[in-house]
């Protein structure tokens, strides 16, 4: 079977693809694992928000 | 529950984290047909095999705009309503736009190349779109240069209001100059130029790229709530430290 013509641009053009898209699941999953810990960490140490002891938080704590 | 209700961040949070893995499993399903779809499409009587690059190049472009409307509208939101969420959008959109900005240079690019015969011309619909991913550069650049995220919140959404102006300019380019990239042929009066069998492989790419940056831009938005709960425990530490 022949390749049809000028199939390396598709494959580059499909590889740039799958870079970008795993670049930005991978930079999502890895952000939140590492805010997570932070947080943890911080909580462990007894660090905690007026608002996390309260049942419902307001918005502009979190601004 | 009104979306006026999802302002709260933590019902955001509760939202998101149950929405996040039903959206991504539906990505992934609608990936899976899409391109399959495109494998099956045939080659355009013209361009032959490349024509396949525009699966990914359209949807590409498409995001990298829809996202800067959305920072729009969320500037709005910040500038005009001070919505708790607007700036956590705006911030949380901004590297995803630019990747899919880039996603969509670069894939234009190397389609440019076998049917131009060069990878890169200055004309106004290229130029307009390299504008739009500096615009996401310099965005980015902003919300790192500023500690405060209300304060820098302000400056981005002003910068992203008059950055809007690009938006019609890669729109229209292609019909107020003469440019080297085609004409509209997707969405316009008359319908669509492209024949189905390669208009409906498109179009579900789209569907999953929509789906996919909905997917991200909700886990960018629950890191960037979380990252401020972070900032805000760092800060009451060190006053108590004080």
């Amino acid at each position: 079977m022949q390749a049809p013509a000028h199939i390396a641009f598709i494959a580059a053009a499909y590889g740039a693809g799958i870079v970008v898209v795993a670049a930005l699941i991978a930079w999502v999953m890895l952000d939140y694992r590492l805010q997570r810990r932070i947080l943890a960490e911080l909580e462990t140490k007894g660090v905690s928000r007026r608002s996390a002891r309260e049942p419902e938080l307001t918005a502009s704590e979190d601004r | 529950m009104r979306i006026s209700e999802l302002a709260n961040p933590s019902r955001f949070l509760r939202v998101a984290n149950l929405a996040i893995p039903w959206l991504g499993g539906a990505t992934v399903i609608v990936f899976a047909y899409a391109i399959y779809r495109a494998m099956l499409a045939p080659d355009d009587y013209q361009q032959g095999a490349t024509v396949k690059i525009m699966f990914l190049h359209v949807p590409s472009a498409w995001l990298g705009m829809l996202c800067w409307g959305l920072m729009t509208v969320a500037a709005l939101g910040t500038l005009v309503w001070r919505h708790p969420l607007a700036d956590v959008t705006a911030k949380a959109a901004a590297p995803l736009g630019a990747a899919f900005t880039l996603l969509c240079l670069v894939t234009g690019s190397l389609w440019g190349r076998p049917e131009w015969g060069t990878y890169w011309v200055w004309d106004a619909r290229l130029t307009s779109e390299l504008i739009l991913f500096l615009l996401y550069l310099g965005v980015i650049a902003l919300w790192r240069t500023v500690e405060d995220p209300s304060r820098a919140a302000r400056g981005v959404a002003i910068l992203t209001l008059v950055g809007a102006v690009d938006l019609p300019i890669i729109k229209f380019s292609v019909d107020w100059w003469n440019t080297l990239h085609q004409g509209t042929s997707v969405f316009r009066l008359g319908g669509s130029t492209i024949d189905s069998t390669i208009l409906v492989p498109l179009l579900l790419m789209a569907a999953a790229f929509t789906l996919l940056f909905v997917t991200l831009l909700l886990a960018a938005m629950r890191n960037e709530i979380l990252r401020r709960r972070v900032r805000t425990l760092r800060l009451l530490q060190a006053s108590a430290a004080g």
